[in-house]
């Protein structure tokens, strides 16, 4: 997923002009009911997290004050359909920094997971939930790699239970999820 | 004798077995005993942006497995430490998601109950076995070093999580290094995520998070680098040269897992240490010892 360039400067009043029927008035009370995300009402846009995130330091995107708000508004789909929303690295600055404790990279999250829920997804994820399935580990292990380990004298590698995994995908929905998503 | 199951997770078996090697070399020294997980699955940490439940669940499924062998965890990787470590004070704390989540592990046979803990290997070093013993250890001090720390994010924080050291000013790495006769210099954002976790979806920005890192640890003129975390290590080690390259810069600073430092100065040799696996040749350094 490229970065958009910031190239046409001003946004045009089209994009900036916010509509009644873009709003979902009850998107809040969905977000503030998942795990983490519970205090999502509670932000008053102090910009805390914003002005202490890594990741907005070296990008023009990236806002979590500005996600949050967002959300707070229940523009849901221009938040589902932000590539932001992943560039969030998890560094868990801005939970510990809130003075309202918001659990902001938790409803980063959550954001997230609504959006593969509709279909997207970028690529990297739909690699390694595939790795995962097929091996038990995020990455495929060369075979190099594993005749390496007992020449350096490492134990071999727990094995997965690979039956087990799938039917754990199955049954938390991301089977299905996978089946369906673009990325 | 202390005794941990340990969790190696994905990254460390894939590209940094080196981070391994030393630990395993470095704590049968300290007499702790390591058992291998009997069986594995990803701790769940990349599946979290795409579907929480199989993140709490696959998680939830590796602490199933620890509490079957009735022992604690101990991980070398931070991201596995932060998700177990979270995943397991979730569910004995919150009964309605421990609930949720024995409903799924059911249709494989599991069931948590909540009998163990999990910690990481800077937990184990500083809590389990203290500094007093990790200092009787050391043979060779590496008084004329002068490193620098990156602990990383998830073993600090979100401090309410993990309760662990000061997430601001973490101070257990650096005296971990001490401890070695090291000098552990101070820098500018020490606390700063390395990128990694994003590398995937977008390189520019870790890169430039990595370069700005590095600056700073070369502006306090530190000789190396001391990570505890497999996904920040290859942030810094493996995708060092890619930086240079991007940004026409010259780094060349060597970057050492910790149990690699204390094995130098617990006597061991090198090669028993896996330096050479190092991308950053870390010759010029051991030429200082």
């Amino acid at each position: 997923m490229p970065e958009k360039k910031e190239t046409q400067g001003k946004k045009t009043e089209k994009e900036m002009t916010l509509k009644v029927s873009d709003i979902d008035p009850k998107f809040k009370y969905k977000i503030s009911k998942l795990s983490g995300a519970e205090n999502v009402l509670l932000c008053f846009q102090c910009g805390t997290c914003t002005a202490d995130c890594p990741i907005a330091r070296f990008n023009d995107f990236y806002r979590p004050r500005k996600l949050i708000r967002m959300t707070q508004l229940g523009l849901k789909d221009k938040l589902l359909s932000n590539d932001s929303i992943w560039l969030c690295s998890t560094c868990f600055t801005c939970i510990d920094h809130c003075p309202q404790d918001v659990g902001i990279a938790d409803i980063v999250r959550a954001l997230r997971n609504l959006t593969v829920k509709e279909g997207k997804m970028p690529a990297v994820y739909k690699e390694l939930a595939s790795n995962i399935l097929k091996t038990g580990y995020a990455y495929v292990i060369p075979e190099l790699r594993l005749k390496k380990r007992e020449k350096e004298s490492l134990p071999s590698l727990p094995k997965a239970n690979l039956e087990k995994l799938a039917k754990l995908f199955d049954v938390t929905g991301l089977s299905k999820m996978l089946e369906m998503v673009r990325t | 004798m202390p005794k941990y199951l340990i969790f190696l997770g994905c990254v460390i078996p894939y590209r940094v077995s080196s981070y391994e090697i030393s630990t395993r070399k470095v704590l049968a020294k300290l007499e702790v005993e390591l058992v291998d997980m009997p069986e594995f699955n990803c701790c769940g940490f990349p599946l979290d942006p795409i579907n929480h439940d199989t993140m709490l669940t696959l998680a939830a499924r590796n602490l199933c497995l620890a509490e079957q062998q009735n022992l604690n965890i101990m991980t070398l990787c931070n991201g596995c430490f932060g998700i177990l470590n979270h995943v397991n004070k979730e569910l004995k704390e919150d009964k309605k998601i421990k609930e949720k989540v024995n409903a799924y592990l059911k249709e494989v046979g599991m069931e948590f109950k909540g009998t163990i803990t999990v910690k990481h290997l800077i937990h184990v070093l500083a809590q389990d076995i203290g500094f007093e013993k990790i200092k009787d250890t050391v043979k060779k001090p590496l008084n004329p070093l002068r490193v620098a720390q990156h602990i990383g994010c998830h073993v600090v924080r979100p401090g309410k999580v993990v309760g662990f050291d000061d997430p601001e000013n973490p101070t257990t790495l650096k005296n971990l290094i001490k401890a070695t006769g090291a000098k552990c210099l101070d820098y500018m954002d020490e606390t700063e995520c390395c990128g990694n976790p994003i590398i995937g979806v977008n390189s520019e920005i870790p890169l430039q998070l990595a370069r700005e890192k590095l600056d700073h640890v070369r502006a306090v003129g530190a000789q190396a680098l001391i990570t505890v975390c497999p996904f920040c290590h290859m942030m810094y080690d493996l995708h060092q040269v890619r930086i240079e390259r991007k940004f026409n810069e010259k780094f060349r600073i060597p970057v050492l897992h910790y149990p690699q430092l204390l094995g130098l100065a617990m006597g061991m040799s090198p090669d028993e240490l896996a330096l050479k696996d190092l991308r950053i040749d870390a010759s010029e350094l051991l030429n200082l010892l």
